[in-house]
């Protein structure tokens, strides 16, 4: 429905965009054990870790080709593959994502060529498994990338059905879950008891919440994950039940999945708000053949009356949002349940979902884009990263912190948006936000005739009593 | 950026341990690497420079994930803290677009933004697409009138270190010299007060710290030209060569800025610090010695004398607290010994200080703060930065924000000292700063219970034993 209007100036001014390599780190991030690999120069993952760090405030393993100037120019592959050794040698981990740069694009490079030269080069690492994703910051987003590398380990490691002799429904309780980057760790959390609560056994890919849900191990220190989805968990995901898929950029993934195994898939593009809960209610008690528990019809009870309670606020509220596109689309149709009117949104890159997404326009752009529009409509409330608390403090409206980075808060990476409950909050959060801010009622109006006697008696404080001694009350 | 200039910027003269294997040269491990590349020390060195637009040249990975992430402050203007990028496109990589998306982004950037001036960085995809980054900024500069800055430093030429010389290289080469400084205010209290014009070179002014020294070199009369470049303007970076002395204050990567100044300008300098007490001293010392003004030296005396006794005082009930207490150092460059200096201060015991990027000077310093057999942490990944921690007791690990996750999934109390952290620890009152937020780490109640197993485990364990 929306329009989508491409970028219009030559400068990017206080980027919204992260960049590719940077989302498919993350995605990579989910997986235990694992460490990924930035074939590029060594700022590259420097200033990605920092990033990471930053908005996680956890240690991140993250590791680097280490390009340099002979490198980039005569050739690099012997470095991806020194990198590879000395990661699987040092480290033990059970997988790398081997993820590619502006800079090893531009150069040229073919990973997959020089993987298979690494893995003939050295049969003794055999069982680190290597996903080989091409992620040049010059296309895309974090949103992108992150996709992108899900759907590599769907290509890499899940065998197709008629290979592996797996059959949809052989674990009827497995649903497989792909995770899209707009979910939290906190997010990941909710949704795994929420499928729990059917009797289910749920697969998430990756799984953040394993690994980045921010708990001090035992162990004092590990150099590649502490968690998340192991890798044995890609052969059986053939077996599953069914496919839950969240995030219309890991849609294509999901119909490798299902074309490889022939589980059904079930789309959402989001879990914000009544309408997509009721949805993934139904369909989880579809697959699990159950009833859905009353503890869950009391919860979508309460988003319900959040609605009523919040609706005062939100209806025809004002709202400036900037995001990568999933998250974008999702805030837009919550906003939209609730009668909020989006005035300003735009989106960090071009996605399909932005050409459905119910606005009339979306621009493809940058903080300053968003700050103009903002301004130009009277928007009321900035939703973006933490980037835009600038952006807010210039329009002095209020910023609700939502996607990544969020440096400037602690716990962002945990909060839970998603499910009914989720859902509830964040209408009592926006709610607030607006609250804080707005001068209700009309401004006060100075009458010429019937004037006050304020002045005077701010003059005199004596003038009160002056009354109550006054001979009337004799 | 040719080979041979590399090079010679790798060769500072000025550095009387040339001999050795050079800090900015040591080539990383491919899978085993860590730390910032050439843009990002470039970018480091300038980007405080407030009121100019500093754009980044190359596609969204360099500026979209390190925009708005430093500790530096302004007094005055914000521009600098507004993130700039070509953002390039695959078609502008394709294509060769860059130079003329380049181009017509130091207009927008000027149009919107009146800067003072524009910096123009390069990364590794424009200088491996060969955009000719001096012949747009040339051809900016002329159409436009507002200096338009190349600093040639892709992520790939090498590391940080390497970064912040070529920074301060194209400072020399395109900045310093192209402005004369208007005369000094005079202070109607003090008419006839001698001023004398002085640089800082690299000075950060991080979490606003270098305004715990400002007060002072007022007081003695000293104007500061230029930081290089916390909370600076253009103009001032402009005059530099007007200083009569020059201090290099954050490690010797600039080094060159300071040797280009003597050289061109006849600039004397001197290297020093602002962490700890003695340094804070040493360095007004040095600037009232090379300043060769007898009534400067007494002014300075004086303001010696009267900073440390009244710090001395605050310190008292500080140090008592901090008495003994062991601490394991490991930060890059200057500060490796500045720092130490200012933990002895306190009365801290430093048990290992890391000297991956300190130069053979800083060692040499090092050595004489902590002993002959000072423990020197070359190469510091987290898991030996532990053990050392486990191998020497220490107390507290100090280091830069990238470690902070290392020590605290350890339940090792930390401290930041690096560009990202929040609290100012310069001058003689950062040292209360510094010892208030030692404290603050080590005394929490916090370490007790972050250590503490879930009694359930302990129950388990005794009843299993029994």
């Amino acid at each position: 429905m929306a329009e989508v209007l491409g970028r219009s100036k030559a400068l990017a001014v206080s980027p919204l965009k992260t960049s590719q390599p940077l989302g498919a780190s993350l995605a990579v991030l989910g997986l235990n054990r694992a460490m990924p690999l930035l074939h590029g120069a060594q700022g590259c993952t420097a200033f990605a870790k920092v990033f990471l760090v930053r908005h996680f405030r956890e240690p991140i393993p993250l590791q680097s080709t280490a390009m340099d100037q002979v490198s980039s120019i005569m050739g690099a592959d012997d470095n991806l593959i020194a990198a590879l050794k000395t990661i699987a040698e040092k480290n033990r981990p059970s997988a790398i994502g081997l993820l590619t740069t502006g800079l090893s694009e531009t150069q040229g490079t073919d990973i997959h060529r020089v993987l298979k030269v690494f893995r003939a080069r050295h049969p003794e690492f055999q069982n680190v498994r290597i996903v080989p994703v091409n992620t040049p910051d010059f296309s895309g987003c974090l949103e992108s990338g992150f996709a992108a590398a899900v759907q590599a380990m769907i290509a890499e490691w899940v065998p197709t059905a008629a290979d592996a002799g797996t059959g949809p429904g052989r674990r009827p309780h497995q649903v497989n879950v792909l995770c899209g980057s707009l979910l939290t760790p906190g997010d990941l959390e909710a949704l795994r008891e929420l499928i729990e609560r059917f009797g289910l056994h749920p697969v998430l890919i990756p799984d953040l919440s394993d690994s980045l849900d921010g708990h001090l191990d035992a162990e004092d220190f590990s150099p590649i994950t502490i968690g998340g989805t192991p890798l044995s968990a890609f052969a059986t995901l053939g077996d599953a039940a069914a496919t839950l898929v969240i995030g219309p950029s890991l849609y294509p993934a999901a119909e490798l999945l299902e074309s490889r195994t022939g589980v059904p898939v079930h789309r959402f593009d989001h879990l914000l708000g009544l309408d997509a809960n009721d949805r993934l209610v139904m369909t989880l008690a579809g697959i699990a053949g159950r009833t859905v528990p009353a503890r869950l019809e009391r919860q979508r009870a309460q988003l319900q009356d959040a609605l009523l309670d919040t609706h005062f606020l939100l209806g025809q509220a004002r709202i400036a949002l900037g995001a990568d596109p999933d998250l974008l689309h999702a805030f837009s149709e919550l906003l939209a349940e609730t009668g909020a009117e989006i005035v300003a949104a735009v989106a960090s890159s071009r996605a399909p979902v932005l050409s459905r997404t119910p606005l009339s326009q979306v621009r493809i752009g940058d903080l300053e884009d968003l700050e103009d529009l903002a301004r130009a409509h009277g928007a009321e409330l900035v939703i973006s990263n933490s980037h835009a608390a600038e952006t807010a403090e210039r329009l002095g409206i209020p910023l609700l912190r939502a996607g990544i980075p969020q440096y400037d808060r602690i716990g962002g990476y945990q909060r839970t948006w998603i499910g009914y409950g989720g859902s509830r909050q964040l209408l009592f959060d926006l709610a607030n936000a607006l609250l804080e801010q707005a001068e209700h009622g009309v401004t006060p109006y100075h009458s010429i005739y019937s004037r006050k006697a304020d002045s005077r008696q701010e003059a005199s404080h004596g003038a009160p009593q002056a009354f109550a001694n006054s001979d009337r009350w004799h | 950026m040719k080979t041979s200039e590399l090079a010679a910027l790798l060769n500072e003269p000025a550095c009387a341990h040339n001999l050795k294997s050079k800090s900015g040269c040591a080539r990383p491990t491919p899978g085993a690497t860590a730390g910032g590349c050439t843009f990002d020390g470039a970018q480091i060195a300038l980007l405080p420079i407030a009121d100019v637009a500093h754009i980044v040249h190359g596609p969204s990975g360099c500026a979209g994930s390190s925009w708005d992430n430093r500790g530096t402050r302004s007094s005055g203007p914000t521009l600098f803290k507004i993130g700039m990028t070509t953002d390039l496109s695959e078609q502008d990589v394709i294509m060769g677009r860059g130079e003329k998306r380049l181009f017509h982004a130091v207009k927008q950037a000027i149009d919107r933004y009146s800067p003072a001036a524009v910096f123009v960085y390069s990364t590794c995809v424009t200088a491996l697409i060969g955009d000719d980054l001096e012949a747009v900024c040339k051809a900016a500069t002329q159409r436009w009138n507002v200096p338009v800055i190349p600093v040639d430093a892709a992520g790939f030429y090498g590391n940080k270190n390497l970064g912040n010389r070529l920074a301060g290289e194209a400072m020399i080469k395109y900045v310093v010299g192209t402005r004369e400084p208007e005369p000094a205010p005079v202070d109607p209290a003090r008419p006839d007060l001698r001023v004398h014009d002085i640089n800082l070179i690299g000075e950060y002014n991080i979490a606003g710290e270098f305004w715990h020294t400002l007060p002072l070199f007022d007081e003695l009369g000293l104007r500061v030209l230029s930081t290089l470049s916390g909370d600076t303007r253009f103009h001032e970076v402009q005059t530099m060569h007007r200083a009569e002395a020059t201090m290099v204050v954050c490690s010797r990567a600039m080094l060159n800025v300071a040797r280009k100044l003597r050289e061109q300008f006849g600039i004397p300098w001197f290297e020093g610090s602002f962490y700890g007490i003695g340094d804070v001293s040493n360095a007004l010392r040095d600037f009232a010695r090379l300043l060769d003004d007898a009534e400067l030296s007494a002014r300075t005396e004086a303001l010696i004398a009267r900073e440390e006794t009244q710090l001395a005082v605050e310190l008292a009930p500080w140090r008592e607290r901090l008495r003994g207490k062991r601490v394991l150092l490991y930060t890059g460059g200057v500060k490796s010994w500045s720092i130490v200096a200012a933990l002895q201060d306190l009365g801290m015991h430093v048990v290992a200080t890391g000297t991956k990027k300190s130069t053979e000077e800083d060692k040499e310093r090092i050595k004489a703060l902590m002993g002959e057999d000072a423990k020197m942490i070359e190469d510091g990944n987290a898991r030996q930065l532990l053990n050392l921690a486990r191998e020497y007791q220490a107390d507290i690990l100090i280091a830069g924000g990238r470690n902070q996750y290392t020590a605290l999934k350890a339940r090792l109390p930390f401290l930041d000292v690096n560009q990202e952290r929040e609290h100012g620890y310069a001058g003689y009152q950062g040292m209360l700063t510094l010892a208030r937020q030692l404290t603050r780490a080590l005394e929490n109640p916090i370490w007790e219970a972050v250590r503490r197993p879930a009694p359930w485990t302990t129950t388990l364990r005794e009843v299993s034993h029994g």
